[in-house]
């Protein structure tokens, strides 16, 4: 996403890495970090407070497990306390009632109405039949809005008199019963959580529909002011959750662990773009690396652990300073490392990852696995066999050139060599290691 | 008490004003360290971002001054900036830009509003023609004040609507076109391409247009308004900002940041939703809202 920031934090726990446990002291200059990070991420600053008090008590004095380093160990357990507090699941909606109602808030411009479309798309595509219901009376033109997002879907939307936002929200009702819509989502005015009378007609639409869903809309950029907004909106109606928008933008939503952490209610979908398929459910613990302003390397550690076959690993190790490394090893490598997924899924996971052309690599080894492939056990074992005829087929065989045939060959001999090298004590590894 | 509680409390306190606990820590007098992290503290409740904080602070330990003089005094000289648009076109373009939902469109009608009422002569360009209904809401504010409103149909080339606009204040002689733009997020290569052809299609109409690019934030962002800023300069040659929502309880502290970081001026604020709520930025009275 975002390398510099990346690059940043890595550099950081380069400076608690090599020491076995996690002290005050060497753990100081990695909070100031982390908290310095988690401003930058907007995630407001009393909370950021609170949760770095908590992060130092489960830090200090704990072990560095065997598996990590005490950077990644120190990334863990912030990690994991963010989670924590975002909730593992993903909350999902509790519609209860026939029809039932979601109701939609929020402040000017977070993106109610185009949420409110993706709202009902996402609603039919679980089988239930929604209406859109506009009870923007006051920005001009946010009613047709709706209605051409509503026929874009093919869902109804109600506007009735475009006047009386109460009034609109009592035909509502009456309409849904008749075209037998099982939920209702409501559309109403961006308004500030400060302005006493708009908020008093939120009450009132609540008072009237009893909803089941009371979401609040909130732009991911947003900054220190959000916790302000959310807590009196969810003061005022009783929030049942958010919905976060803009996700698909650079910003690092820091938001998301903000209200949570002051209203305890969930965030329930995200907003990842302008389309109206763009709204997804939200999982917490997808969005912890985001915040941090890093990569995946927990995702990428676990996952390694899990699909590397450690003992074949070390088989490999061995013969390669044996020098005994043949091609079948060298692909038997190749297969461990394809288990991770794709290359470029395995270079986002990594913080400051260098730049390569990840495709061009994914090709590469594509045609080295291929070469190899193509050739028969005795040749795997003692390439030196390959004479012209040999090496003209296993081309063909794989659908490459001669050349390339002779490119990997000459790169496994340079590795068997150095690796001779090694062992036969003509290299020596620096300070007499 | 519970914790959540507690820091809804703590809250409550923090939105009557931060800056009202500035002015309480600095009317002592005396500058200690406990006083300046609160301080560090409260710049950033406010948006103003880690880096200027550092910057501001650094600067205000160097003071002898009275703290709280000393403070505006250093908040002012980074705001303060030349607030006047260039209109030397004939007629001059004004092209508006942000990410979405940052108040655009009534920006682009209080602006045309607040010239008719300087006597000028007003073409408003419905250049977004993305989202559902944009060209009608800015239609409506047309027939709101009375200015005349250049558009195509949803989802025209935004290029070929401001070329029509500009041609159409030509041929009528109008002193200003200003161009409604679709709110798209920084990120977004392609948008912001498009981007720069409208402002390449209006260039070769008009001598140096568009003469103002203003780039519209919201008074809520966080630190990505500085992001946004530094990329939508970067492609588009913003000319000045315009912070919208200031009504809220937000302070719009990235502006600082924004103004420290890139010389990129505030022109106007938004303090409501009436025409008149649109103001010429003053660093002064910026400064002194903030500190009151």
């Amino acid at each position: 996403m975002f390398e510099t920031l990346q690059e940043k934090l890595l550099k950081i726990f380069k400076t608690i890495t090599g020491q076995g446990r996690l002290t005050e002291k060497n753990i100081n200059e990695a909070v100031r970090q982390v908290k310095l990070s988690l401003l930058e991420a907007d995630v407001n600053y009393k909370v950021v407070k609170e949760f770095i008090e908590k992060v130092k008590q489960k830090a200090l004095g704990e072990e560095v497990l065997k598996s990590f380093t005490p950077d990644q160990q120190f990334i863990k357990i912030v990690r994991d306390e963010l989670i924590n507090i975002m909730g593992r699941a993903n909350a999902p909606l509790e519609l209860k009632h026939y029809p039932s109602v979601i109701m939609l808030v929020g402040l000017q411009g977070s993106g109610k109405t185009t949420t409110a479309g993706k709202l009902a798309l996402h609603l039919r595509k679980q089988g239930r039949s929604p209406m859109l219901v506009s009870a923007d009376t006051y920005r001009p033109a946010a009613i047709e809005q709706l209605e051409k997002l509503g026929k874009s879907i093919n869902i109804p939307v109600f506007s009735g008199d475009r006047k009386d936002a109460i009034q609109i929200v009592k035909g509502a009702m009456k309409a849904a019963q008749e075209l037998r819509c099982n939920v209702l989502v409501l559309d109403t005015a961006g308004r500030l959580h400060i302005d006493d009378e708009m908020m008093k007609e939120l009450e009132d639409i609540k008072a009237l529909t009893n909803p089941d869903e009371i979401l609040m809309v909130i732009d991911a950029m947003v900054g220190q002011d959000a916790v302000n907004s959310a807590v009196e909106f969810d003061r005022r109606l009783s929030l049942t959750g958010f919905i976060v928008t803009k996700l698909d933008g650079d910003a690092r939503g820091g938001v998301i662990l903000s209200i949570n952490y002051v209203t305890g209610k969930p965030v329930k979908f995200i907003g990842v773009g302008e389309k109206l398929d763009a709204l997804e459910p939200f999982y917490p613990d997808r969005i912890a690396s985001r915040i941090l302003g890093m990569g995946d390397v927990l995702s990428l550690i676990e996952k390694a652990e899990k699909e590397l076959d450690r003992e074949k690993m070390e088989a490999t190790a061995r013969k390669l300073l044996q020098a005994q490394f043949t091609l079948e090893d060298f692909r038997e490598q190749l297969r461990e490392v394809k288990k991770l997924g794709p290359l470029s899924s395995v270079f986002e996971m990594l913080p400051g990852a260098p730049k390569i052309d990840v495709d061009a690599s994914e090709k590469e080894l594509k045609k080295i696995e291929a070469i190899i492939n193509s050739m028969t056990p005795e040749e795997r074992r003692n390439p030196r066999i390959l004479n012209a005829s040999r090496k003209l087929r296993i081309a063909k065989g794989s659908g490459t050139t001669v050349q390339d045939v002779n490119k990997l060959l000459k790169s496994y001999e340079q590795m068997r060599e150095l690796m001779q090298r090694f062992k036969h004590g003509k290299l020596k590894l620096p300070f007499g290691l | 008490m519970g914790f959540f509680e507690r820091l809804r409390k703590g809250l409550e306190k923090t939105r009557k004003s931060f800056f009202d606990g500035i002015k309480q820590l600095l009317k002592a007098g005396r500058i200690d360290e406990e006083t300046l992290q609160e301080l560090e503290e409260l710049l950033i409740a406010a948006d103003v971002g880690h880096q200027t904080t550092t910057w501001i602070i650094e600067k205000l330990k160097q003071e002898r001054d009275d703290p709280v003089v000393s403070l505006k005094k250093i908040l002012v000289e980074l705001l303060e900036a030349d607030t006047t648009l260039n209109l030397t076109g004939s007629p001059s373009v004004i092209s508006v830009v942000g990410v979405n939902g940052s108040g655009k469109t009534t920006t682009v009608a209080k602006l045309a509003s607040q010239f008719q009422a300087m006597g000028k002569s007003v073409v408003m360009a419905a250049a977004d023609t993305f989202r559902a209904a944009a060209i009608e809401q800015l239609k409506v504010w047309g027939e709101r004040i009375n200015c005349t409103v250049i558009a195509h149909g949803e989802g025209a080339d935004p290029a070929a609507v401001a070329y029509d606009a500009v041609n159409h204040a030509k041929s009528k002689s109008k002193d200003i076109v200003i161009i409604d733009t679709a709110g798209r997020l920084h990120t977004k290569k392609n948008l912001m391409e498009e981007l720069r052809k409208i402002h390449r299609v209006v260039a070769k109409l008009v001598d140096g247009a568009p003469h103002e690019v203003l780039l519209v934030i919201d008074a809520t962002t966080g630190q990505n308004g500085l992001v946004q800023a530094r990329i939508f300069k970067e492609m588009v040659n913003v000319t000045g900002l315009v912070i919208t929502k200031l009504d809220g309880t937000a302070k719009g502290g990235v502006a600082l940041a924004i103004k420290h970081e890139l010389s990129l001026p505030i022109k106007f604020i938004g303090v409501g939703e009436s025409v008149e709520d649109l103001k010429p930025f003053d660093a002064n009275q910026f400064v002194e809202a903030l500190l009151s």
